[in-house]
């Protein structure tokens, strides 16, 4: 059974895990890491340094080459259930409508069609978008195609979120109003979310710890802890412990750069 | 919708014209019917011989019909099978490109051979050649979903059965519906084609085909228009048959099926 206590024990680790790709490059290499339950860890770094591999050993979506991962004391494909992905562009299904898509997961594991849209319409109501159930994600922008993956994920009620780049394809305004919705639905719900981002800003807002990491091969090299006081909200980021926090781990993330 | 009523009536002012522009030429030049008919004279032919027309239209569109159908039907199948097993699809690719190039006419000869004559024969004929659209176009939809999508379906523990109804076959309608418009337009060609040479039965009934090398021999060249142009027709109801279908299965969702501009 899944321990739902809140024990000591670790949500997710990582002990000295390599990714090795088929060809023989490298994606990650003796990473270890410990996740304590209702963390948000953001990983940062350059392109190559293995942030989106390091979310799919998380997942089980790619199996491990050395080292292991468990999650929840389990293997990752055995914590499936407890998990909800969300993946860098919305990936919704174009010929279900936003609540079927919502649904998906739900209709998978064929749920009851009453418990479906109870939940469906439950989950929209809560990402602000009650009034696009009956449209199709080609008629929605870019913002909104997000919130319905988020919603998506959230339906089947996970302990632990990846986020794989959500929020990199919107433009800054949006990316920031998402941000502000996310930490609000965190708040409620204190999951355990690994994200991933490019986005230093982005990075400092969200999380309670950074971990940076260096590329070629994938590797951690600096962790980052965030006190930025609780809630978060749109002033946070004029604060000047915002500004500073965000220089301290651009300084970090040029020295990962220069290397 | 005023203006799709307005291009309509273009269109016909167009063939009016052109209609007009024929007989004219016919009655200018003195043209006998057994070299150039007018319209007029199809026409007549249409008139006199309705019945037989009417009855080698519908032989021609069953043969058409049946062996669209059965391409549908088998060529599908074997794309869900391709789709599953890459070496598979590797290995039999060759001999579905030999299905594609090999010439109906080349064929025709030794299908009648083995099946007689007759309205089977010729829909079997139309089954070979539009296989290779269907199997070519819905493997390539059934194979190239988003691997996220993938992705996806695999965190929700989703049973192979789960991610081919409700991933890889609908991703690849839009290519479905593609193969299923050439093969479409293929399948009235292979049918005409195929009543060439096994067209009937008996003396005299016959599909277009056989009914078109008919009026040939017999000189009857106002008819042979009018078969012209009714397998013109069959092959147009054909085509927009699809393109309906097409419409209802992807105007929801489809980029495809999004109006071109925007007034």
């Amino acid at each position: 059974m899944v321990n739902r206590d809140r024990g000591p024990v670790a949500e997710i680790s990582l002990l000295n895990v390599t990714k090795r790709f088929r060809g023989g490059s490298v994606a990650v290499e003796n990473v270890s890491l410990t996740v304590e339950r209702g963390e948000f860890v953001t990983f940062l770094g350059p392109s190559g340094c293995g942030k989106s591999t390091l979310l799919k050993l998380v997942s089980g979506l790619s199996p491990v080459s050395e080292g292991e991962v468990q999650v929840n004391g389990m293997t990752p494909v055995n914590a499936r259930e407890l998990i909800g992905f969300i993946f860098q562009d919305a990936t919704l299904l174009p010929w279900r409508t936003v609540a079927e898509n919502v649904g998906l997961g739900l209709e998978l594991e064929y749920a009851a069609r009453t418990l479906r849209k109870e939940r469906v319409e439950k989950m929209l109501e809560l990402v602000g978008l009650q009034n696009v159930g009956r449209m199709y994600p080609r008629q929605l922008s870019g913002g909104m195609k997000m919130r319905v993956s988020i919603a998506r994920a959230l339906v089947a009620r996970p302990r632990i979120l990846l986020m794989d780049e959500p929020f990199a394809a919107l433009d800054e305004m949006t990316r920031d109003r998402l941000n502000e919705e996310l930490l609000r639905l965190y708040a409620e719900h204190r999951w355990t979310v690994l994200f991933v981002t490019h986005s230093v800003s982005e990075a400092v807002f969200l999380s309670t710890r950074i971990v940076i990491l260096a590329p070629h091969p994938g590797r951690i090299a600096h962790e980052l802890k965030i006190d930025l006081p609780w809630p978060r909200t749109a002033e946070t980021r004029e604060s000047l412990q915002f500004e500073e926090a965000v220089t301290h781990a651009t300084r970090l993330l040029r020295g990962v750069h220069s290397a | 919708m005023k203006k799709r009523g307005l291009l309509v009536l273009n269109s016909a002012a167009v063939l009016a014209c052109l209609l007009a522009l024929w007989q004219l030429v016919i009655w200018l030049n003195h043209l006998p019917a057994y070299i150039l008919p007018g319209p007029l004279a199809v026409a007549n032919a249409v008139r006199y011989r309705y019945p037989s027309l009417l009855q080698s239209l519908q032989i021609t569109a069953i043969e058409a019909a049946g062996g669209l159908l059965a391409s549908i039907v088998v060529g599908v199948a074997i794309a869900m099978v391709f789709a599953q097993w890459r070496w598979l699809r590797q290995t039999l690719y060759p001999y579905m490109i030999l299905l594609q190039t090999v010439p109906i006419v080349a064929i025709a000869p030794l299908i009648i051979n083995w099946a007689g004559a007759g309205i089977f024969p010729v829909a079997i004929l139309t089954f070979i050649i539009c296989l290779a659209p269907i199997i070519a176009n819905t493997t390539q939809g059934l194979i190239s979903v988003d691997e996220n999508l993938v992705h996806l379906f695999l965190m929700y523990k989703a049973s192979p059965a789960q991610v081919l109804f409700k991933l890889r076959l609908p991703n690849a309608l839009p290519n479905f519906f593609t193969g299923i418009r050439i093969s479409a337009g293929i399948s009235v060609i292979g049918g005409i084609t195929g009543e060439l040479f096994a067209g009937s039965t008996r003396v005299g009934v016959g599909g277009l085909g056989y009914s078109i090398i008919y009026a040939s021999n017999q000189m009857e060249i106002a008819y042979l228009f009018a078969l012209v142009c009714a397998a013109t027709v069959l092959g147009f109801a054909f085509f927009f048959a699809v393109m309906f279908l097409e419409w209802l299965a992807l105007h929801n969702w489809h980029e495809s099926s999004r109006p071109q501009t925007s007034d």
